[in-house]
């Protein structure tokens, strides 16, 4: 699903993305973990085609973005601890703005069976405004799936939610894995990206310096290994 | 048809966020109506001199009372990252440039609706002729264009309030100027012919400016 190879991002003298290689395949949850200023939100904005490398080359389904950006776009479902929502607009509205953005056909039953299944449906046409930080996200992760997304981009997904928020995006995200979707999630929580990826990836200074499956993870010296690689 | 459809979608959902808040268009509204004032009250004028400052009068305010819009219309995709959003729908970047110039456009139109007759009234000029309304839209459009460019590419900087002006003004004037003595030669008595050449002077500015934001405006967005 994902190829990135000797992918390089600048900004100015500083250096983001140093020759990142990484291959995803379809249906893999991956778990890019590393310490602040890693490069892991360049990394998800270069994939997700908001942000451009300054080298390498970046393939999603077998397309090039710099080509073929629509049609990677329509792939991709992307969620980040910015929720990507208007304030000013209610909940429905939001949806169903996206929806039409996306070429929803059945765009106000799409918006309404996503109310339903983020637990949102009795806020619809409340003002996003007004929402917690919990209930924004989870509205959020609507929008991001409201065209069926086959690869999930998903950027410290868990700030700032409550224990009940974070249960309900693991469990929706268990079901997104369940049904093939691709996630690419990052997480500064070592515990949650063991738990939740079945790969975990060390982005460090722009680098990859850390590749495994959660099988070969010794989750005992993985803090002790995960400091040691990040310092 | 999508394309179409997807800029009338942004256009719809900026108008229905700005009709729950009004902050913009308020803003604009009491900064344009307050400078005008102003202006009449300190420059006192009456007759020939008055028709001869009025149309200058109108048009500074209308881009000053521009740049507030365009700044707002901006800060309010950033907020909550909905211009990533829209950054991500799969749709021409251009697309997305359309809809928030013809939001920007609707909202100084809103603007102008007030101004030209609080203007006509204050200052004594007729404005509220079909050739000073043609010039409105013409210079407007051009504004409204080059502006939603710049305002694109000011709110990613630090300094953005202070920024856009900076960047925009320069471009805007050969618009301005074009529009200014278009507007004062139809106070004045002149016939849409007389003021031809301003008026192609604006519709080149128009098409270049659009068509250098369409080519441009997916690469400068993108980080």
């Amino acid at each position: 699903m994902i190829q990135v190879r000797g992918l390089n991002k600048s900004f100015g003298p500083h250096t983001a993305l140093a020759g990142v290689d990484l291959a995803i395949d379809p249906g893999e949850f991956v778990a890019l973990m590393g310490p602040n200023g890693a490069g892991k939100t360049t990394l998800l904005r270069i994939l997700a085609t908001i942000a451009r490398p300054t080298s390498g080359s970046v393939r999603i389904a077998g397309l090039e973005p710099a080509k073929r950006g629509e049609d990677v776009r329509r792939l991709i479902g992307f969620l980040s601890h910015k929720t990507l929502l208007y304030e000013d607009l209610t909940a429905e509205q939001n949806l169903r703005f996206y929806a039409k953005m996306y070429d929803i056909a059945d765009g106000p039953t799409r918006t309404s069976h996503l109310l339903e299944r983020v637990g949102l449906s009795s806020r619809r046409g409340d003002l996003v405004g007004t929402f917690s930080r919990g209930m924004q996200q989870r509205l959020s992760l609507a929008r991001a799936l409201i065209h069926r997304p086959q690869l999930l981009l998903m950027d410290e997904p868990y700030t700032g939610l409550d224990p009940n928020a974070t249960q309900f995006l693991t469990d929706l995200l268990a079901d997104l894995a369940g049904d093939g979707c691709t996630v690419l999630l990052t997480t500064h929580d070592l515990e949650r990206g063991l738990a939740s990826g079945q790969r975990v990836v060390i982005l460090v200074r722009g680098r990859i310096v850390h590749d495994v499956q959660r099988g070969e993870v010794d989750h005992a010296a993985f803090p002790d290994l995960y400091r040691t690689l990040a310092s | 048809m999508a394309y179409v459809r997807k800029v009338w979608a942004i256009v719809v959902k900026d108008v229905a966020a700005e009709l729950r808040t009004r902050e913009m268009t308020s803003a604009m509204l009491v900064f344009s109506v307050l400078a005008m004032l102003i202006f009449s009250f300190a420059l006192n004028l009456r007759g020939a001199v008055a028709q001869v400052a009025a149309p200058g009068v109108l048009w500074v305010t209308v881009v000053f009372a521009g740049t507030l819009g365009l700044n707002r219309s901006f800060t309010r995709e950033q907020v909550t990252g909905g211009f990533d959003g829209l950054l991500l729908a799969p749709v021409d970047r251009s697309a997305i440039f359309f809809g928030k110039a013809l939001g920007n456009l609707a909202f100084m139109g809103i603007v102008e609706i007030v101004l030209l007759p609080l203007c006509s009234v204050l200052f004594d000029v007729p404005l509220l002729r079909p050739g000073v309304l043609l010039v409105m839209v013409l210079g407007t459009v051009g504004y409204a264009a080059v502006g939603t460019l710049l305002a694109a590419i000011a709110v990613n900087t630090r300094a953005r309030e202070v920024m856009l002006p900076v960047l925009l003004l320069p471009l805007a004037v050969p618009a301005l100027i074009a529009a200014v003595q278009a507007t004062s030669g139809l106070v004045a008595g002149a016939t849409l012919s007389d003021v031809r050449p301003l008026l192609r002077l604006l519709i080149v500015y128009d098409l270049l400016i659009v068509a250098v934001s369409m080519l441009t405006f997916g690469y400068l967005v993108e980080e």
